[in-house]
């Protein structure tokens, strides 16, 4: 939540992606950039939200981060370490006891037959967290009492539970390990508006609390705006927009970041009814080979993916 | 606004499962003008899809309709036998739902299941009906339909796939298109267009349209009257503006102050406590009462009647909080500064 950045001087950086590619059925017909030459910085305590259509690569920016798949190549620094290359399980189980992921459907992400004592005593059990049987018990029921899930439940299955509940224990599978940094993909997109309100209130208590740092991704752009500090925005690939999220929200520049907001349905009617929708052209971000787009800062902290030469146009679009 | 077109009338449907009878549906009353958009929404499991599929009697086996009626052409569907039922269903109401992947067949090309829908219900050849379905798939804005007919649903990204299932949707030129959360599995983008294309559809064709949906950015967009439903059971129903901006039942204020708007920011979202409750025990007075801060005594122990609210002749909520002797409550600052927009833009004009 804003507030966490408090000035330049405080920040310190967790997570730096520079120039990540991840390109799958490389060099064949059926190549395709899923990501292509994307830079980024996540700062200690701050929530970055990542949003675009499908197919726009941000769900798979988060998962090279967290090395569910493997980088094409470019960097990822995690606390001051190189990640990039780590491959061996002793390795990746360390990382990962520092960085988790909430995934979008939460029936599908938990193993519908084992009972959520196991499936939260797994995790630990596999981390080594708890020596003892009593340790794992006793740090079950704190993790349930963390997402407000009633201790009684603890041998039910996940089909005993509702789709609000499931993602809270995807939640606490997440918490087993005391993460610092937790990807959320798209965690709120398969639950009802006013479940959505409890999870989020649940993730921006945890930040509170345990100076969580989150990569929330997602598509619902009111939503993203609430809970992120700072917004990219995706489209093939690429980021093209980069801003804090009061800037971006309210002086986008890059004409898709307009035409992405001008398609967001609004809650309120009057507004709603006189929204215009503008359609963007995607050949506008094409640049012809031989010139070299990239992030060009046009105010401090906002970003936009273009040309040397339009950077001056879109200072002057903000004054 | 043209005449009632389709009327349901105090409906009830459970479900015989092997825990015992679920009541999904316990008291669905609403009447469709032609031409108009109605929006029903509400959680999952609070009854929309179940009362929506009842009209075109779609259900699994296992359903039973207690009681009530629906009234369309003068005659009740809940009655009719299954090959009068087969005239109506399609050719008259047509649906389109969720997700359109699993609702086309994947092993033949959209040309020919559009040109099949039109074929069950019209008398023409193959060619014709086939003319037809390139002339349907132009309408709902498919690039080169002449070319493109031929293709499979895979071929198709899920906007398009979701514009055939319109334009299947369609064939027919329904009276009714009940539409159940069409642009849910959907981008912003495509959905932004798609909603726009159900619009002028309706308006081309005189079309009354059913929009099931939980997303209040969607309903602000297509819907001229609003139903709020929870636990089988509409709690209020209104015109948009008094939907969104004269709410009077603690559960719409739930609704509406748990989505965060593009201005909303810092202050802690409100969400609804708890979940809703299993239809297999249908609680004693009102099913929300477990859950709603203003709940009154009379709440557990008594079901609320609809209220009229003020003297509006299409606004009315079932919460005892309109009953002359309830008291005062003060709503939530969100629901206080909407009903401030309502006295000001929509009560100066009546």
């Amino acid at each position: 939540m804003a507030g966490a950045v408090e000035g330049a001087a405080k920040k310190e950086e967790i997570l730096t992606v520079r120039n990540l590619h991840k390109i799958f059925n490389a060099r064949k017909k059926s190549e395709v950039r899923a990501v292509d030459d994307v830079s980024f910085t996540i700062y200690k305590g701050e929530t970055f939200g990542l949003v675009g259509e499908s197919g726009s690569g941000k769900s798979t920016t988060g998962r090279v981060v967290i090395k569910l798949d493997d980088i094409t190549s470019g960097t990822v620094i995690y606390k001051g370490e190189d990640i990039t290359h780590i491959k061996k399980k002793s390795e990746l189980l360390s990382f990962r006891q520092s960085m988790q992921m909430i995934f979008q459907d939460p029936f599908a992400s938990l193993n519908p037959r084992i009972p959520v004592k196991k499936i939260l005593g797994d995790a630990l059990r596999i981390h080594g967290i708890c020596k003892t049987e009593q340790e794992v018990s006793k740090r079950v029921f704190e993790l349930l009492d963390t997402v407000g899930i009633n201790r009684a439940y603890v041998n039910r299955y996940p089909t005993e539970f509702s789709g609000g509940q499931c993602q809270r224990i995807g939640i606490a599978r997440a918490l087993c390990v005391n993460p610092d940094f937790i990807i959320a993909d798209e965690c709120l997109s398969a639950l009802d508006v006013s479940i959505q309100a409890q999870i989020v209130n649940l993730l921006i208590q945890l930040q509170k609390e345990q100076g969580m740092t989150y990569l929330f991704i997602a598509h619902d752009l009111a939503m993203v705006k609430y809970i992120s500090d700072r917004i990219g925005v995706m489209k093939d690939g690429k980021i093209l927009e980069m801003a804090p999220a009061n800037e971006l929200y309210s002086h986008p520049l890059h004409p898709y970041t307009i035409s992405l907001l001008s398609a967001s349905p609004l809650t309120d009617l009057i507004a709603e009814r006189q929204r215009q929708r503008i359609d963007y052209d995607p050949a506008y971000h094409q640049y012809p080979e031989g010139t070299d787009p990239k992030m060009h800062e046009i105010a401090p902290g906002h970003f936009v993916y273009c040309l040397e030469e339009e950077v001056s146009k879109y200072k002057q679009q903000l004054a | 606004m043209g005449e009632t077109i389709l009327s349901v009338k105090d409906l009830h449907i459970s479900f015989r499962t092997l825990d015992g009878k679920v009541s999904a549906v316990r008291g669905v009353t609403f009447d469709l003008k032609r031409g108009e958009t109605l929006a029903l929404v509400g959680e999952s499991g609070s009854g929309k899809s179940v009362s929506m599929k009842a009209i075109n009697r779609v259900l699994p086996g296992n359903t039973l309709y207690d009681q009530g009626e629906i009234i369309y052409e003068g005659q009740n569907l809940l009655k009719l036998s299954e090959s009068a039922m087969e005239k109506i269903r399609g050719r008259k109401i047509a649906m389109i739902f969720q997700d359109p992947m699993t609702s086309l067949n994947p092993t033949m090309s959209v040309g020919k299941q559009i040109a099949e829908s039109i074929l069950i219900h019209e008398d023409m050849s193959r060619e014709e009906a086939l003319e037809q379905a390139v002339e349907l798939m132009r309408l709902v804005g498919i690039r080169n339909p002449q070319e493109s007919w031929k293709n499979y649903p895979h071929q198709f990204s899920g906007g398009m796939r979701q514009r055939v299932m319109i334009a299947l949707s369609l064939a027919c030129k329904p009276d009714i298109l009940i539409a159940d959360e069409p642009t849910t599995a959907l981008d912003v983008t495509i959905q932004s267009q798609i909603l726009d294309l159900i619009d002028d559809l309706k308006k081309q064709l005189n079309m009354s349209v059913i929009f099931i949906t939980h997303d209040l950015g969607v309903v602000a967009h297509v819907a001229d009257k609003v139903a709020v439903m929870y636990a089988g059971r509409i709690v209020e129903i209104g015109t948009a503006e008094e939907i969104f901006y004269n709410p009077q039942h603690p559960y719409t204020w739930g609704l509406i102050c748990s989505m965060p708007s593009l201005d909303t920011k810092d202050a802690a979202l409100y969400s609804i406590p708890g979940s809703p409750p299993n239809l297999l025990h249908v609680p004693q007075g009102d099913a929300f009462a477990p859950r709603n801060a203003y709940a009154l005594e009379i709440d557990y122990e008594q079901q609320p009647p609809f209220f009229r609210v003020g003297n509006s002749a299409t606004h009315y909520a079932a919460t005892w909080l309109l009953a002359p002797e309830a008291p005062k409550v003060v709503p939530p600052a969100e629901i206080l500064k909407r009903q401030d927009v309502f006295k000001h833009t929509y009560l100066l004009q009546i």
